[in-house]
């Protein structure tokens, strides 16, 4: 098995952190993995996007082209991405920033308000926690575990205090899907 | 040691660390930052020198300066700081002095984008700069690779008394993979009598020099690189091979672009292709060789690179004209995809699966 992530959006928003912290729990989990970022001459507020994979056999090409999910954060990231869904895979959309719908009928979208669920939590700087949990409570790519695990990984064992409200953020994310807001295909 | 999750630019960093390697000289260029970034930090927690030059040329003489001390010695740039460091690294060839080139290329000519690229193969295999030198020239495709050749290329680099030149790209230095650092690679630092370490009035100065104003003492000594290259050919030629025996089509690409290509490889398989795979290692010396093991009647060899054709001469010097070559390739920074490197096959190959 392949899951193959495209994760997009503004520069700030934690596009990168959470890929790390999915590669890492991959890693964990004794997967082949890779985190590829999209860099460029971009500036604060630009865009940001990077690619993982977490297979059971040795990672290829690095470059997702043909994405079984997709995690969009911004308006921007959405006209670019969209169409590198597979047929069959799943579409992840933070609506407090997006304010239109997918026009692929052929796959699964999520719809997320992600900034309002984290400045519900009264912490703004887990938009990014409230998708990713959304995202695990789809496709269990990884076990929450290993991701809390990954979280010290990637940010710190100085950071282990912000871990519940990270873990609250993801759980939010993941309550909502199992609430139904799915639009099935 | 466990396995972490690594940036490419920092295993380069780590794996010269753990190589031995003590002194770093560089200048700052994107997609290869991380590199200097991570050595200023680690370095001196290890009693190394880390000193960031004024220019990429001031770098590679620093080098040539701490190398012929017996230092082991590392520098990294990308293609056009890479170029600046060309007279440099020709006359570490001729004085032989050990030292590791990290080269992380991006797009050209001159400054071009920041993007990955190939496009100095060239430049790495047939000597940027002047005389007849050669490196010894490396490919990592993933990470892991990338920490293993560093570890090999600084004993390789001892052991020829020979710069070694690490060729990867802006894709390999930016993405993250799992890495181990492997203890059993490493192997004892052997002894350097010739290097300027002082003579404590008990020997005749040792000189570092490159300078032959007599030309029949320099072609001596050109007779004598030329047979330490030879040694190289002999020794050190490193390459995975996948399938050819008896593949319709055979790609050849190393680096990064050789795993895309194993991706367009498994693709091309389901759909019942035969199809296999050239992936050099070692760029110099070249493993020319391996391209007599490939099926006779395969109908063609389809050399991808992210440049306008380079490899492409080593696969046609290695075929002789026995089998047609065929070329794909991205510039100015441009990645290929697995997609568009399958639809190049599926052209060549017509519809025999």
């Amino acid at each position: 098995m392949e899951e193959r992530i495209i994760i997009a959006g503004f520069g700030g928003q934690g596009v990168m952190a959470i890929g790390q912290m999915l590669t890492y729990a991959g890693m964990i989990e004794g997967r082949k993995v890779s985190w590829l970022p999209s860099y460029g001459p971009e500036m604060r507020g630009g865009t940001a996007n990077c690619n993982v994979i977490i297979s059971d056999k040795p990672v290829g090409s690095p470059l997702v082209e043909e994405a079984n999910s997709v995690i969009i954060l911004n308006k921007p990231s959405l006209d670019k991405f969209e169409g590198n869904v597979i047929k069959g895979g799943n579409l992840f959309i933070n609506t407090s920033l997006i304010d239109r719908k997918s026009t692929r009928d052929d796959i699964n979208v999520y719809y997320i308000p992600a900034n309002d669920i984290a400045t519900e939590l009264e912490n703004p700087k887990v938009t990014n926690m409230v998708m990713l949990g959304a995202y695990l409570e789809v496709t269990k790519a990884v076990s929450l575990e290993s991701i809390y695990e990954a979280y010290g990984k990637v940010f710190g064992e100085s950071k282990l205090n912000l871990l519940p409200i990270n873990k609250e953020a993801m759980e939010r994310g993941a309550k909502l899907i199992r609430e139904q807001i799915k639009v099935e295909a | 040691m466990s396995k972490v999750l690594m940036k490419g630019n920092e295993a380069v960093g780590a794996a010269a660390i753990a190589a031995g390697c003590r002194y770093f000289f560089g200048y700052p260029i994107t997609p290869q930052s991380e590199v200097p970034e991570y050595l200023s930090r680690e370095l001196p927690k290890v009693g190394g020198v880390f000193v960031q030059a004024e220019s990429e040329v001031a770098a590679i003489n620093m080098v040539y300066g701490a190398a012929g001390a017996g230092g082991r010695v590392l520098t990294s740039s990308s293609s056009p700081g890479i170029a600046l460091k060309q007279e440099g690294i020709s006359y570490l060839a001729g004085a032989e002095l050990p030292c590791v080139i990290v080269d992380m290329m991006r797009g050209g000519p001159g400054l071009g984008s920041i993007q990955p690229s190939q496009t100095d193969y060239f430049l790495a295999t047939r000597g940027g700069g002047n005389g007849d030198y050669r490196l010894l020239v490396l490919a990592p495709s993933d990470v892991q690779e990338l920490v293993d050749l560093i570890m090999l290329g600084f004993d390789l680099a001892d052991e020829y008394r020979n710069p070694v030149m690490i060729l990867g790209d802006g894709m390999i230095g930016q993405m993250m993979e799992p890495v181990e650092f492997k203890e059993d690679l490493k192997r004892e630092i052997p002894e350097k009598p010739w290097a300027t370490t002082g003579t404590k009035g008990q020997r005749k100065p040792n000189i570092i020099n490159s300078l032959y104003l007599e030309a029949e003492l320099l072609e001596e000594h050109n007779h004598h690189l030329q047979a330490k290259y030879e040694k190289m050919k002999q020794n050190e030629v490193r390459v995975e091979t996948y399938n050819i025996e008896d593949a319709d089509l055979v790609f050849a690409a190393y680096g990064t672009t050789a795993r895309i290509v194993k991706t367009a490889i498994a693709k091309l398989e389901e759909e019942g292709y035969k199809v296999g795979l050239i992936r050099p290692i070692s760029l110099f010396p070249y493993p020319y060789d391996s391209f007599k093991n490939i099926n006779p009647n395969c109908k063609g060899i389809l050399t991808v690179e992210m440049n306008a054709g380079q490899m492409l001469d080593d696969v046609k010097i290695a075929v002789e004209g026995k089998i047609p070559t065929h070329f794909y390739g991205r510039t100015g920074g441009m990645v290929p995809g697995p997609a568009e490197i399958a639809d190049k096959a599926r052209e060549i190959l017509g519809g025999d699966r």
